[in-house]
């Protein structure tokens, strides 16, 4: 079944709402206004207000509340807004629901998923276009995760909402309106499981997010000049699956990572110091960047595309890997 | 209350009063080290509060709670473990002194951000309504922690959601060296921050064990009967300096305030009642001092024997597997 991402989230939120009535969803707007990007939609009607609980403007207090709650066994669903306030959470989600756990010496789990978009959507402005993943990899504790398309979208929020864990679960508001094949009914991903999302011989790619529907695109014209791409998504950020990365690496030597967020101290980064250090004899040359450009997101368009990896500057890099052109645009240094 | 009441309370005000002497004691020998805030002269208010709830009630803290977990009747022995950072503390060694959690008597735990503990208690509270069981949760917290946004978006959504949490504001009347008067707008009426919300809000003696007590137990049945939060103002004074690092006095406060003040001890107080008004005599006193001598040297000397955790405990915990 051909279904948008933001289906595929509502699916996999409503069936495990019905099979497990400790789950609940709390936030701004997921009631009667469906969610600010209507992923709730027809959920209070199901659950009612008791399951579906719109909460006023006030992330770090309902965050809070919500991993209290799954400190006592409760399993909340939280939906930022935008990850961009979620910053206004991060003391709990950083000193509390990381931490709990350990702090306790194993007495306390704190089962919680915090979801909502990240990343740039159209001309939204410095305050609500970022990619603030790696802010959220960088802390023990947490698992990660950024899936692309509805079917891993659907499949990871399962075992996100099953896992014992506080997982962070980024969207991206362009990727809502995105329709995919969708299995009917009850499965899931497992987390920490990359995927090989094209195949090929020459230069493996590792995109993550709505930087895999770029870089897929990037591979079908590379494919007409003759270069052959083959494209992992980890979708799982943290644990990251680097056996898979490696494994594509061995096999074709070379590595681009794309990435919509910052570069300096960027998740690709860590993806890079990973490979180097299970897979440096085999790779061909350095491994290449292409990530987003290190300034609070302009307004207008002409400067937000020059700040936003695309597929002309992702066909660049992969070029240059292959000795085949010249540098990338240089502002991404 | 019959006289055990009576010398419960009693016990627990002094095995708290010990625990604390004998861990500054210990952090003097370098036993225990990091930050050690200690309760000497708030031991009323944890004890009369938590004297008022049943075992499956939540109890959560601020980083000052050792008296909180004692009083919900932890085992001594695995608290000072703790401290010294043994395997065989209430936390394996992994939370010390500021992060005490036991679980099995719903003591969720001791949390070192100012104010970033009462959302967790709304939680709690919130876990209790959804899942209608009429549990209570008592959460103390110091005033400094008063004008700190979270505790306002905490008292807001409690009040918004009748959620039943009984915020307790141990008002010691310095956050570290800063006077309430100087952090605290509302600062001579505490009370009136949570009655802005909608919470009912009562101030209380916290140097007065019985009168914390009487007042939580016409308290806790109105939360527990699904009437929403409630929010008490303990007066009360620290007796010792912020933590190990702060002498008793400094230059924030007075020697002689600090004495005027201990002039109210808490734990004399409570002595001089029970001794006036014939709820137990000298002898009924000594036997629980020698209890309470004998767990502290049993705490201390538990704590010494056991051994620190295994290097490979270092990856244990981090997630529930
Ligand atoms: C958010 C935050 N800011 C600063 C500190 C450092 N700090 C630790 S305790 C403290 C004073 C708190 O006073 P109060 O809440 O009155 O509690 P008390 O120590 O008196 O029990 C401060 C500023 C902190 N732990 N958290």
């Amino acid at each position: 079944m051909m279904i948008s991402y933001r289906d595929a989230l509502n699916q996999a939120m409503r069936e495990e709402m019905r099979r497990d009535d400790r789950v609940f969803l709390i936030g701004e707007e997921v009631g009667h206004y469906q969610g600010a990007f209507k992923v709730s939609k027809g959920f209070v009607e199901e659950f009612g207000p008791q399951r579906v609980l719109d909460t006023p403007i006030t992330e770090a207090g309902f965050t809070g509340l919500a991993i209290g709650a799954a400190m006592a066994g409760l399993h909340p669903i939280v939906e930022l807004m935008t990850f961009n306030f979620g910053i206004l959470a991060l003391d709990q989600i950083v000193n509390n629901a990381a931490k709990i756990r350990y702090m306790s010496g194993g007495q306390l789990s704190v089962p919680i998923v915090i979801r909502g978009p990240g990343s740039a959507a159209h001309q939204l402005g410095a305050q609500h276009s970022q990619s603030l993943e790696a802010w959220f990899c960088h802390v023990p504790g947490l698992k990660v995760m950024a899936p692309a398309t509805p079917y891993d979208a659907k499949g990871l929020l399962k075992s996100a909402i099953r896992d014992p864990n506080p997982i962070i679960f980024i969207e991206a508001q362009l990727l809502y309106g995105t329709k995919g094949e969708v299995g009917e009914g009850d499965y899931t991903i497992p987390i920490g499981k990359a995927e090989v999302k094209r195949q090929g011989q020459d230069v493996t790619i590792v995109a993550y997010s709505k930087m895999l529907l770029v870089a897929l695109e990037a591979a079908e014209d590379l494919a007409r000049e003759g270069i052959d791409v083959e494209i992992v998504d980890p979708r799982t950020l943290k644990p990251l699956d680097v056996e898979a990365v490696v494994a594509s690496v061995k096999k074709t030597g070379r590595l681009v990572i794309v990435e919509e967020g910052w570069r300096f101290a960027g998740l690709g980064a860590q993806i890079a110091d990973s490979v180097y250090e299970r897979a440096f004899d085999y790779l061909d040359g350095p491994i290449v960047r292409v990530t987003g450009a290190d300034v609070p997101m302009p307004y207008t368009r002409s400067l937000e595309d020059a700040a936003i990896p695309d597929r002309v500057r992702v066909m660049a890099a992969v070029r240059q890997i292959l000795g085949k052109g010249q540098r990338p645009i240089p502002h991404h240094k | 209350m019959d006289r055990q009441d009576f010398l419960s309370l009693y016990r627990h005000m002094l095995l708290i009063r010990r625990f604390e002497e004998k861990s500054a004691e210990m952090y003097a020998l370098a036993k225990i080290a990091g930050f050690l805030h200690l309760y000497i002269g708030e031991e009323a208010i944890a004890v009369g509060a938590i004297a008022a709830i049943e075992p499956d009630d939540y109890v959560i803290s601020s980083y000052r709670d050792h008296g909180h977990c004692l009083a919900r009747g932890s085992d001594p022995r695995l608290v000072m473990a703790e401290l010294f950072g043994k395997a065989t503390g209430l936390c394996k060694g992994k939370g010390g002194s500021m992060h005490l959690v036991d679980a099995a008597r719903n003591f969720m735990g001791g949390y070192a951000i100012v104010g970033g503990h009462l959302p967790l208690a709304t939680g709690l509270a919130f876990a209790a309504q959804y899942q209608k069981r009429d549990q209570v949760v008592l959460c103390f917290f110091g005033e400094g922690a008063l004008p700190t946004g979270q505790a306002h978006e905490a008292f807001n959504l409690a009040a918004l959601w009748k959620l039943p949490v009984i915020f307790i504001c141990e008002n010691n009347r310095y956050g570290m060296g800063t006077p309430v008067k100087k952090a605290v707008a509302l600062y001579s009426n505490i009370a009136e921050t949570a009655r802005s919300y909608g919470i009912p809000a009562e101030r209380v003696d916290g140097m007065d064990v019985l009168a914390v007590q009487t007042l939580m137990c016409v308290i806790v049945p109105k939360v527990r009967s699904a009437q929403g939060p409630y929010f008490v103002e303990a007066t009360t004074y620290r007796f010792m300096g912020h933590s190990m690092a702060d002498p008793a006095h400094g230059h924030y406060r007075t020697k002689e305030e600090v004495e005027e003040e201990r002039r109210r001890d808490p734990l004399a107080l409570l002595r001089r009642t029970m001794l006036d008004q014939n709820l137990a005599g000298d002898a009924d006193l000594k036997l629980v001092e020698r209890d309470v001598t004998e767990a502290i040297a049993a705490a201390v000397k538990f704590a010494d024997e056991s051994p620190f955790p295994p290097r490979d405990a270092l990856y244990e915990h981090v997630y529930d597997e």
